[in-house]
């Protein structure tokens, strides 16, 4: 079989799947603290006899844009956003610590304080639970005070500290639930240099003019590779005609 | 369908939800006691097309790999308990709170409902009830010969009966609080029920254990903030449109394919 056609069909293919995660990003432009997932097109060759033409595309996911995304000020009292480099820890669904930046808090009916999503947040010794308050902060160090219920301003006290984490991001990747683990599924110790904002919280960080441009340019590679396979379908009607009117 | 057609069409149908909520709020920006919602966006679960750490020989790995999200859903729509404005209106009946806290109300089928609409009326029998017609709970029961009513901060209800000069009281307004007021279900009627995820309704004297005070002559505007709303508006207006390119340009790549082979 004619290999050009399957060289070309490995383009589409992956240019493909490098849209469905261009979709994807554009899906979670309003997504709160989401990171935009990064792709990037590898080559490889393939070893063999005849000439070393062959080398096909492959597209792989390389990482995420870690810049910030914009602060959204909302003024809610358990809205927090990480200011800079770091992540907010959370118990995952599997019970082990697990990362987000999405700062959508909220305190369950058994007073413990968990994400928009219903995670459990944790402190530095556990999930973080807040006794019945009548009102309550989030410092910029992540620590939580509250207003007893019932008591003055004056009692004010800190009930616990939200485990900020800031990990080397090359040992890091994104689960298949969308959280940031350590691929050594070891729990990243706390560091006091990141930054909470309060009353705000961290748009997705997707550049939806970016994702637009990529999305035209992926469109146009696609129809490239799409010419080529019918240009390989030519070539091969051409040499059949060829051999019949030989 | 091609993963890419599905993510795009994920990012419409959570715009089109979050489109909902902003007109809902938009809608109820007049509504007394009204309290604004907020969508509550989560990334779907990711493929893994290709792991990444997989062998590429006996003593190599792959340093990267392929896993395509699959794009988005809107978990909850969440809302947001600030305090809305007092608006002064005069009337005796009308009781706004000031502070954390519901007022509690029998609903028809016998459940207790919860709001912060404290504009309150008389039924025929005299009983202190919402617009709907909901009985407040603990039930005050205005006597016939009724003059003026005034409540105290702390909910007392007193009334001065015609030929009196004194007022007398005749009960007292409670508030109810619950530790997650984010997780009660709103069921229109500016009610709101009780879930497993708001914690029981804890009850008390307004002004008491950290529950808000109540005013007479007052009632809580909404807290929706328009200019806020219509900011929103416009971005997921902006958002809905990338998401319907993106279905729009993977179609055409689709056809391109169906058309040159």
């Amino acid at each position: 079989m004619d290999r050009f056609l399957y060289v070309s069909m490995s383009g589409a293919k992956e240019t493909l799947r490098a849209q469905t995660a261009n979709n994807h990003n554009l899906a979670n432009a309003s997504t709160t603290g989401f990171r935009a997932d990064l792709s990037a097109f590898q080559t490889r060759n393939v070893q063999g006899s005849g000439f070393a033409s062959r080398a096909y595309a492959t597209n792989s996911t390389t990482g995420w844009d870690a810049s910030q995304g914009a602060l959204v000020s909302t003024g809610g009292d358990l809205d927090v956003g990480v200011h800079g480099a770091g992540w907010l820890a959370v118990q995952g669904p599997d019970g082990k610590e697990a990362y987000t930046r999405s700062g959508d808090l909220r305190v369950d009916a058994n007073g413990l304080l968990i994400t928009g999503t219903g995670l459990q947040v944790l402190g530095d010794a556990g999930p973080l639970s807040v006794p019945p308050h009548s009102s309550i902060q989030i410092a910029g160090d992540g620590t939580v005070s509250i207003v007893p219920l019932g008591q003055g301003p004056e009692t004010a006290a800190a009930v616990g500290r939200i485990k900020l984490v800031n990990p080397d991001p090359s040992g890091m990747e994104r689960g298949s639930d969308g959280l940031f683990r350590n691929k050594d599924g070891s729990d990243a110790p706390a560091d006091a240099n990141v930054k909470l904002a309060s009353g705000v919280l961290e748009a997705s960080n997707v550049n939806v003019a970016d994702a637009m441009v990529n999305m035209i340019e992926l469109a146009r590679h696609f129809d490239l590779q799409v010419k080529a396979m019918h240009t390989a379908e030519e070539n091969g009607a051409a040499s059949a005609q060829l051999l019949k009117s030989g | 369908m091609n993963p890419a057609l599905w993510a795009a069409k994920t990012g419409l149908d959570a715009q089109q939800t979050r489109m909902t909520v902003t007109s809902n709020n938009l809608a109820n920006v007049n509504t007394t006691g009204y309290k604004k919602g907020r969508a509550v966006f989560e990334d779907l679960l990711y493929q893994n097309v290709r792991q990444v750490g997989a062998p590429t020989s006996s003593d190599t790995v792959a340093p990267v790999g392929l896993s395509l999200g699959t794009g988005v859903r809107v978990v909850a729509t969440e809302k947001s308990y600030t305090q809305g404005n007092m608006t002064q209106t005069g009337n005796s009946l009308d009781v706004a709170i000031n502070g954390r806290g519901f007022f509690q109300v029998l609903l028809p089928d016998g459940t207790m409902g919860y709001t912060r609409d404290g504009s309150f009326k008389t039924s025929p029998t005299g009983e202190l009830v919402t617009s709907s017609g909901y009985a407040v709970q603990p039930g005050i029961t205005l006597p016939t010969s009724t003059q003026s009513v005034s409540v105290g901060s702390d909910g007392t209800v007193s009334v001065t009966l015609a030929g009196q000069s004194q007022p007398s009281q005749i009960g007292q307004l409670q508030l109810f609080d619950f530790i997650n007021p984010a997780g009660l279900q709103a069921r229109g009627e500016n009610m709101l029920t009780e879930t497993a995820a708001s914690g029981t309704a804890q009850g008390g004297t307004p002004g008491q254990s950290g529950l808000g005070s109540v005013e007479q002559g007052s009632l809580e505007s909404s807290n929706v903030n328009v200019v806020e709303e219509l900011v929103n508006m416009i971005e997921t207006q902006r958002a809905y449109e990338m998401n319907s390119k993106a279905i729009s340009t993977t179609d055409q790549m689709l056809q391109y394919i169906t058309n040159q082979l």
